[in-house]
């Protein structure tokens, strides 16, 4: 049995059909295009323009018996789009996918909670939605009031419990459902850091009861320590599938890429677009485009958009931050922590960050960009850019400094004094 | 699939085949599987209605109470319809309670899938659970207003015979109406939203077309074109078994609502299966 594919996946394709709207900010702009739009359906049969955009193409893997795949992409790879055909909720457009064994798969932690019920109401509705028998419920029901930690308000509806708690209950549900296979998307990417700790516990117990999984992680570190194999996806087809620090190291490949190519292209997009960044470059302090910078030097990171607004603006908020190759969070770049410098704002520019000395260790960063401005988000894109830096002289010693001694370098002074009793 | 749990593993786990536009061969057994979660999404749907009204459950047994009496008035007193041998209260009573039935399972089913948005686009199970759940919710309802019934009926010195076995019937009835019905609605409001705004105006029109305040025998001109809503009969069929001797049947009316009603509930189940394996990517 160990042997035997208990998923396998061939040839899987996913279409969505998008329909192209303009978008209109006043009544009388809406009301011009639907009359328009009707008129237009009344005579062609269709009211606007579609788009055909697939998110999964040629999709073909297996997995084994006791297996624990990460699936990696960035957002909008074709990650959830795979994760909801494997657990039918969708349906894909052509492909095969045949699975033996018990299935429950975990999209969302507390999906079907009622806020109105009590949390012994809610263990067993939520048990009931997840495909667990009332009798099975019944029998766990003390173990998961013991993981989630909320003996003393089981009676107490769930809206007037504390996030951390509900999502506790949440997963203790979907932890005990004991399933053949088990599909996981993002859910430890909640909760307090102790309990993420105690889901990736349970996690990790899946994997070593040799029963199979499938789990979907932007969070590297996690992947690491929990998988043992790893698919990468980009643009719906795989990159690459094999070992986990492989298909790490793909992963973060993928990330460079999107260095060269503009971001204006970029459709994963959130804001309203009335500023929208277009590309990042690099530069060293005199003004001079580099691609890579050595730690411990300086460097500018410029910031290019275009922006519809042309009037005065108030209050505007740039950010970006940094993240390492275990998906950390290492540090956050933005105007508001320097006293909101007054930034303004042209058709066509960019904003400039300087970094008079880059004092992090070398490696590639992932980079999210963040604006927003009078409080309105205008563009916010993950995984916008990769920040890679080289192991650089710091200190100026003439040496690097050694890999061992911690993510983060300091300006120091040493000296030796002679206390006085 | 929760088979497996209390078999040995030794049996052969079950094989599962996802392709596109594949019917899935095991969906009616699927629906018998996920029947617990049919009456938890009921228990939910009760149990949540009432939650923060002071009168509660109370509400349940208003509101007919106070529809009962303004029909009375408008067709027993102002247009002074015949009542027969029943006191006018009674009569339309005994039409309200499946017009109650109909309109709780018809606006509950159509508007099922889209308030279970949440669900829909995260879990599997066989759609058909939730409009099916919103047919139990309002099978409890009725069976609060029957109990009421009865003895009321007894009050006005109408007392229950044999016929009242045969109710159950008209309640399937009524019951396969609202789900052909709330089929179509739901199935389609997942796409267009307009059809929701349709559902409360068919509910308007739908108790006067329907002989909720009135009786057909009486009317013998517009039964037959009373008969094409499929409720009629049902309606008919509710004073026959509550009322006793008094009503009687008319046959032909309650053939051509059984054949609508048939071909509703056939149009729905076809439409609904048709367009259920999209609702995750529109809804």
């Amino acid at each position: 049995m160990a042997n035997t594919p208990v998923i396998s996946v061939e040839n899987l394709s996913k279409r969505y059909v998008i329909g192209h709207e303009a978008r209109h900010d006043n009544l009388r702009d809406t009301l011009q295009h639907t009359a328009r739009k009707l008129w237009r359906r009344f005579r062609w049969g269709t009211g606007f323009q579609t788009e055909e955009f697939w998110a999964l193409r040629d999709v073909s893997f297996e997995v084994k018996q006791g297996e624990v795949v990460g699936i990696i992409g960035r957002n909008g790879a074709g990650k959830s789009t795979l994760l909801k055909i494997l657990s039918r909720i969708t349906e894909p457009t052509t492909g095969r996918i045949s699975i033996t064994g018990r299935v429950a798969s975990l999209l969302e932690v507390g999906t079907g909670f009622h806020p109105e019920l009590s949390g012994r109401e809610n263990i067993f509705l939520n048990g009931a939605i997840l495909g667990m028998k009332r009798t099975e419920i019944r029998r766990k029901f003390d173990e998961i009031v013991a993981f989630a930690e909320v003996e003393k308000f089981l009676d107490t509806p769930v809206k007037y419990y504390s996030s951390g708690m509900y999502v506790r209950l949440a997963f203790a549900v979907a932890a005990h459902l004991d399933p053949e296979i088990l599909i996981v998307d993002e859910v430890l990417a909640v909760g307090d850091a102790e309990f993420q700790k105690k889901c990736l516990g349970k996690m990790g117990e899946v994997a070593e009861a040799g029963r199979t999984a499938l789990f979907v992680s932007h969070n590297m570190a996690s992947v690491q320590h929990l998988c043992t194999r790893g698919i990468v996806l980009a643009e719906g087809k795989i990159v690459t599938q094999g070992n986990t620090a492989s298909a790490v190291q793909a992963y973060l490949h993928t990330a460079r890429v999107v260095q060269g190519i503009e971001l204006q292209h970029r459709p994963d997009r959130k804001g309203n677009g009335k500023l929208r960044f277009l590309a990042v470059t690099f530069h060293d302090l005199t003004g001079k485009q580099v691609t890579s910078i050595l730690c411990g030097s300086g460097v500018s990171v410029r910031l290019h958009y275009e922006s519809t607004y042309n009037g005065q603006i108030r209050d505007i908020d740039v950010a970006f931050n940094l993240r390492n190759d275990a998906g950390v969070l290492i540090t956050c770049f933005a105007n508001i922590q320097t006293g909101r410098p007054r930034l303004p704002i042209h058709a066509r520019g960019y904003f400039e960050c300087a970094w008079p000395k880059t004092n992090i260790r070398g490696g590639e960063y992932d980079c999210a960009l963040y604006c927003s401005i009078d409080g309105e988000v205008c563009d916010w894109l993950q995984n916008a850019f990769v920040f890679s830096l080289e192991d650089g002289d710091f200190f100026g010693t003439g040496h690097l400094v050694p890999r061992d001694h911690g993510d983060v370098l300091c300006e120091q002074q040493w000296s030796s004094c002679v206390s006085c009793s | 699939m929760s088979d497996v749990v209390e078999n040995p593993p030794a049996t052969e786990p079950p094989e599962l085949v996802i392709e596109a536009g594949r019917t899935e061969a095991h969906y009616w057994r699927d629906l018998w599987r996920y029947r617990e979660l049919l009456g938890f999404l009921a228990w939910r749907d009760i149990k949540v209605r009432y939650k923060q009204a002071v009168l509660g459950v109370a509400w349940a047994v208003i509101q007919p109470a106070v529809q009962t009496l303004l029909l009375s008035f408008v067709f027993g007193k102002l247009a002074r319809m015949p009542a027969g041998d029943v006191p006018y209260p009674l009569l339309v009573l005994a039409g309200l309670l499946p017009w109650q039935l109909f309109s709780s399972a018809f606006s509950g089913a159509g508007s099922s899938i889209v308030g279970n948005a949440n669900l829909i686009s995260k879990v599997y199970f066989p759609r058909l659970i939730v409009p099916f759940s919103a047919l139990a919710v309002a099978l409890i309802d009725l069976t609060v207003l029957l109990v009421l019934t009865v003895p009321i009926a007894a009050c006005f010195g109408v007392m229950p015979t044999w016929r009242l076995l045969l109710l159950p019937a008209f309640i399937l009835g009524a019951l396969l109406i609202a789900l052909g019905a709330g089929l179509w609605i739901t199935a389609l409001t997942v796409k267009y939203r307009d059809f929701r705004f349709i559902t409360p105006f068919i509910l308007q029109i739908g108790v006067f077309v329907t002989p909720v305040g009135y009786r057909t025998d009486f009317l013998p001109n517009w039964r037959d074109l009373l008969a094409f809503n499929p409720l009629t009969g049902v309606v008919d069929g509710f004073r026959w078994c509550l009322l006793g001797g008094t009503t009687e049947f008319y046959v032909p009316g309650l053939m051509i609502s059984f054949a609508i009603a048939a071909v509703l509930l056939a149009g729905g189940l076809w439409y609904f299966r048709k367009t259920e394996r999209q609702f995750a990517d529109v809804i």
